[in-house]
Formats: C-alpha cells, sequence, structure tokens
C-alpha cells in the first residue's frame, strides 16, 4: 500500500517509465544500454548534488550555492593540477574546502536566524568569484590518474558503458537514502523540516543537525565538482551556471515536498533521469528546440507543486481543508 | 485493444523509419553552441539549409552555451548511431573522451567555426576562417584604395584581449606593412558593439579635428561600423566618401549602408562553415578521402560594386 506521502514518488517513477515507453515506441534506438549508460554518465554530477539538495530540502531549507561551488570545485582542481599536485590530492582538498563552506553557510544560517536563502544567495556569489579569481579561462587537465579513473567502466551488453561516474552517483544514492531513513542525522532532518519548533521541542540538536546538513550540501557539492571536472577534463569558471535550479527541480519532481518534511532520497535519482530522458528525446528528435527540456521541467515542477498542495490538503497534518475558507469570509 | 495499438505504432514506426531511410542517405547530428549572435543564427539556418539541398538528415541540438550540453548531446547522437557529427565547440579544452567514444563507434566528427584542444587524430577535419586573414583582407582593399595618398586610419577594436580582435588588428597591419602614407593615428575598443562603436566614433571625431583629419575608419566588425556611420553623419560628414568605411562579418545592415554608399567594403565571416564540412564527409564516407585537417573558409570581399543590395536580400532572412 502506498502512504499518501509517498504518493508523488510513486508518480515520478510512473511518469519515467511511461516517458520512456513512449520515447522508445518513436525511436526504437533508446531501448538500448548505451542509452541507459548515458543517462547515468551525463547526469552523473547534477545527481550527485541533488542528492545534497534533497536533504537541505527535507529540512525546509535551500542551497543556492550548489552551482557555483560545482564551478569552483572543478576550476580548483585544474589550477592545482596544472601546478603539479597530484588530482587525488587535488580531490581531497576541493571536498574539504566544499565541506568547510557548507558548515560554514549552516553555521551562518543557525547563529544569525537568516533564511537559508539569503545566506547561500551570497554563497553563489562568494564560490563564482573565487572560481574566477582562480582563472577566467578554460583549463585542461590530464593526468595519467584521470585517465584511469575514465576508463573504469564496465561494458554492458550491446556496447554500453557503466562508467565510474555512473557508479558513483549511484552509490551516493544509496548512502544518501541509508542516511535518510536510517539514521539519527536522517530523523532530525525530516523533523526540522516537519516544524522547527516542535522539533526542538522534541529535543533535535538544531544547530548541529543544521551545520552538518549544509556541510552534506557542500560536501555532496564538491564531489559533483570532482565528477564534473572527470566529465570535461577541465576546469571552466562559466560551468554549471544555474545548476542549483536544475537540482532543485529534479528534488521536487522527485517528490520531495518543497516546505520540508516529506520525501524520498530515491525519488530524486527518477527526478535527475527524467530531465535527462528529456534532453535525450531532443537531441534524438533533433529539430525541436532543446528549450523545450524548461518548459517540459517547469511543466512537471507545476504539476507536482500542484499534486503536493492536494495532498498537503487531505492528508497532511498541517493543511486541514478548513484551512481552505478565506479569514473573515 | 492495447496490443493492437502498440502492434499499429509499431507498424508506423517501421514505415516510416523505411521512409526515412530511403529518401536519405545520411544522418548528421550537429550540435551547436546555442544562438547568443546573428551570426550564429545566420550559422544554424545555413546549416539547416546545406544539409537540406544535399537531402541529409540533420539532427540538431542547441546547447543554450553550456559544454556539458553538446557532450551529452553528442553521447545522444553516437547512440543514436548517426553517420556523423558536427560541432562548434562553446570552449576549447574537454573534449578528448566523449570525442574518443566517437572514434570509437567509428563516427567522423568535424569541428566549426572554432578549433580545440586535443590530439588530431580524434576528428576528421576543422572548418574555419582565419581571422588574421580577413584583418589584412581589410587593409589590402584599403592599400588598394587610396593608392600613394596620405591616409590616417582610426580602428575600433572588438572586445579588449578576445581572439578575433587580436587578430583581425594583426592582420590589419600587416597589410599596411611598407605603406607608410597609410597610419593608424587612434585605436580604442568599441566592445563589437554598435553603441560602443558610435560613442568611440565620436571622441575620435572630436579629437581630430572635427573629423577633418580623418580619411578612413577600420572596424572589427560590421556592427560597430553601423555604430561609427551614424555618428559620422551626425558630425555633419558624409560616411563613405568624406570618410571610408571598412569592417569585418558582412552582415544585412552593412549592406544596406552601401547600397546608400554609406560603407565602403566588408570582409565576410561566411556562416556557412557546413557546406564544406558537408562535401568532406560526403567524399570521406564514400571513398575514405582524409580531407586536410584544417579548411579555411573563403573570406570573401564585398565593395559597392557587387550589388549590395541584392546581398542584402539574400542575406536578411538567414536569421542575422
Amino acid at each position: 500500500m502506498i502512504r499518501a506521502r509517498n504518493l508523488p514518488f510513486a508518480a515520478t517513477v510512473l511518469i519515467f517509465i511511461i516517458a520512456y515507453a513512449l520515447c522508445v515506441m518513436q525511436f526504437p534506438n533508446m531501448l538500448s544500454t548505451r542509452v541507459v549508460g548515458n543517462l547515468l554518465t551525463d547526469n552523473a554530477f547534477l545527481g550527485i548534488a541533488a542528492v545534497g539538495m534533497t536533504f537541505v530540502i527535507l529540512s525546509g531549507g535551500i542551497d543556492l550555492s550548489v552551482g557555483s561551488v560545482i564551478a569552483f570545485t572543478s576550476v580548483f582542481i585544474a589550477v592545482t593540477v596544472r601546478a603539479g599536485m597530484h588530482p587525488a590530492m587535488a580531490f581531497a582538498l576541493a571536498l574539504v574546502i566544499s565541506t568547510a563552506f557548507g558548515a560554514l553557510m549552516g553555521l551562518t544560517i543557525h547563529a544569525l536566524s537568516m533564511p537559508p536563502f539569503v545566506v547561500t544567495l551570497a554563497g553563489m556569489f562568494l564560490a563564482r568569484g573565487a572560481a574566477f579569481l582562480l582563472t577566467t579561462e578554460s583549463v585542461p587537465i590530464s593526468h595519467p590518474f584521470l585517465d584511469t579513473l575514465g576508463d573504469l567502466f564496465f561494458r554492458l551488453p550491446g556496447k554500453g558503458r557503466l562508467t565510474f561516474l555512473a557508479m558513483l552517483m549511484l552509490a551516493v544514492f544509496v548512502i544518501g537514502a541509508i542516511i535518510a531513513k536510517r539514521t539519527r542525522f536522517g530523523a532530525n532532518v525530516y523533523a526540522l523540516g516537519g516544524s522547527p519548533q516542535s522539533a526542538e521541542l522534541m529535543g533535535v540538536p538544531v544547530r548541529a543537525t543544521t551545520i552538518r546538513l549544509y556541510a552534506l550540501s557542500g560536501a555532496l557539492a564538491g564531489l559533483a565538482g570532482i565528477a564534473y571536472t572527470l566529465y570535461t577534463s577541465a576546469g571552466y569558471s562559466l560551468a554549471t551556471v544555474g545548476m542549483e535550479l536544475d537540482a532543485i527541480a529534479a528534488v521536487v519532481v522527485g517528490g520531495t515536498l518543497l516546505t520540508g518534511g516529506a520525501g524520498l532520497v530515491m525519488g530524486t535519482l527518477f527526478g535527475v533521469l527524467i530531465q535527462g530522458l528529456i534532453q535525450t528525446y531532443i537531441v534524438f528528435d533533433g529539430t525541436l528546440s532543446s528549450w523545450w527540456t524548461k518548459i517540459v521541467v517547469g511543466l512537471l515542477l507545476f504539476a507536482f507543486i500542484v499534486l503536493q498542495r492536494v495532498i498537503l490538503l487531505f492528508h497532511g497534518p498541517k493543511g486541514k481543508p478548513a484551512r481552505m475558507v478565506p479569514a473573515g469570509g | 485493444m492495447k496490443r493492437t495499438f502498440a502492434t499499429a505504432g509499431a507498424v508506423a514506426c517501421l514505415a516510416m523509419a523505411a521512409g526515412m531511410a530511403m529518401a536519405q542517405d545520411m544522418t548528421v547530428g550537429f550540435s551547436q553552441i546555442g544562438s547568443e549572435s546573428g551570426w550564429r543564427a545566420a550559422e544554424t539556418t545555413v546549416t539547416q539549409q546545406e544539409a537540406e539541398t544535399r537531402g541529409i538528415d540533420l539532427k540538431f541540438a542547441d546547447a543554450q552555451q553550456k559544454q556539458e550540453n553538446q557532450i551529452k548531446a553528442i553521447r545522444g547522437f553516437i547512440a543514436q548511431g548517426v553517420d556523423a557529427i558536427l560541432i562548434a565547440p562553446v570552449v576549447a579544452t574537454g573534449w578528448d573522451a566523449v570525442l574518443e567514444e566517437a572514434k570509437e563507434a567509428e563516427i567522423p566528427v568535424v569541428l566549426l567555426d572554432r578549433q580545440i584542444e586535443a590530439p588530431e587524430e580524434l576528428y576528421l577535419t576543422a572548418v574555419t576562417s582565419d581571422q588574421v586573414y580577413e584583418g589584412k583582407v581589410a587593409g589590402d582593399w584599403l592599400v588598394g584604395e587610396v593608392g600613394d595618398a596620405d591616409c590616417n586610419v582610426v580602428e575600433l577594436q572588438g572586445t579588449t584581449g578576445s581572439s578575433p580582435a587580436i587578430n583581425r588588428k594583426a592582420g590589419f597591419e600587416q597589410a599596411l606593412e611598407g605603406h607608410d602614407n597609410i597610419r593608424i593615428t587612434r585605436s580604442q575598443t568599441g566592445d563589437f558593439t554598435r553603441t560602443k562603436g558610435k560613442e568611440v566614433m565620436e571622441s575620435f571625431i572630436k579629437a581630430e579635428g572635427g573629423g577633418a583629419n580623418i580619411c578612413a575608419v577600420y572596424a572589427h566588425n560590421d556592427d560597430m561600423a553601423v555604430g561609427a556611420i551614424q555618428a559620422i553623419k551626425e558630425a555633419g560628414l558624409n560616411p563613405g566618401t568624406d570618410i571610408k568605411i571598412v569592417s569585418i562579418d558582412a552582415v544585412p545592415d552593412i549592406f544596406l549602408a552601401m547600397a546608400e554608399g554609406e560603407a565602403n567594403a566588408t570582409v565576410e565571416l561566411t556562416p556557412n562553415m557546413a557546406g564544406p564540412a558537408f562535401d568532406a564527409l560526403a567524399a570521406f564516407i564514400a571513398d575514405g578521402t582524409e580531407p586536410p585537417k584544417w579548411i579555411q573558409t573563403e573570406s570573401k570581399l564585398y565593395t559597392q560594386a557587387d550589388d549590395p543590395q541584392a546581398v542584402y536580400e539574400a542575406k536578411k532572412d538567414l536569421g542575422y
């Protein structure tokens, strides 16, 4: 039996399956391991960042710095590797920086009781500016270590590839789902998103949870930056502008409540895959404007927000149908 | 019921696929950067026209200025099994992995308009213009036009530090070497825009005795030239006769100005990069003819003698 709270997740999975089936009916070529492998590889960096975003949105917050942190990480790695550092060391340093950056934003949000929107907006400009400070050009990276990671893939039957990036993303999703459902931290995040006041009364350590939450989002944005660097083998300060919005869209289309408190990490995976599927369809068709991706994602977002509202009205603890009566009416 | 529908759908798909296979013998994927400028839009239009006249099925993907979208599109083309791929690369780096995949799938790749930093064996050829040569063509025209008379040239540069600005300046200076009667007296950036071109020209005119000491304007693109023409007219001079105008790009508006005698010459940055690319691909697929690694497009000079009105009519619907 599907619980009402998980209805958006079920809807997402269903939409993905139906959409894929429709695509395959029109382009039989789309039913290949190559396309499935591409879907996972091409969206790996978006997926990894979206897992962090899922946690943030589950807590009722938002993180607008994700796209900039990815760009900063990729530029940082490119510049340090060019200067002679081993990529593994550069990766580790980049993760430390992005995690610390996230933690600092979490601390600011809690200490100043500022809306996450404002603090992470500042973070977005800071990280993007720092990337430009390092270099404005597109810096190529070549190192045997990166080639090894690039060559690390399983061949699927039918020429498809399950690349290192795809496996990394799937691993992040699995670990994310476990953290959300099986740990104290995960439970605290859901509680915070349900209602910060009652969470505090229940003894949820709000400060520690907020800091860890944004540190996690920062760390995953850093990891997404590493994935992006591997994907393009270059660092570019203008990369992934506005990608945080794609991640937010993936989270909401994946069935997570934008106001927090309800949703599943695995739903986000399908939110990401639906976006990837639309792009793949547009490439296969070859005549549609690629801006249709945005239009379809926009329509899906709208549909999901309406669906969430309806579910909340009838099942949610916060929204009793009585709220629909206008005040004083 | 469901089954009947599915079967009917499958049959329809098969029929369509068969029909397409008969009508077209080549499918080409084209990953375009975006539509940030008029020239870019014209390149897209011309590519589609060139594909149509050759009976090529063109799959078009607009990357909205993002490299990751271009890589996704190229992977999509490979998965689809296209016969060839055209890329107008948004940046020079980061293409090795995806081009290796294309190579492994034995799909030839042709670069349009820009070069990349990648091993040469990863792509068939690159079709681009030579920006230094463009500047030289403009300079050569001016040298031929003024002969032995003294001529003070003011230069409207492109965006500071951009490669077209650097190269077009260098090419023009090359052409002037050994012609001491022609000198560049002032040179400033007009940022490739009409408004900046006009502003900078206004200050040039003020600084040069109301324009009396200026014999010619060299603008790194047509938009700045159009702005300069405006400034010259407002100063009460006749552009095209009092002050000669030569620029680069050959966008439709400069032909209107030439038809009215207000501009003198322009060097074309052709939006037809795809034509030579398709020809090279056809030869390569037919009998394995390897094209040179760089195909230079023609930098054609247009003057008032080339029926600018007719050229304008031909170009105005390309999307500039």
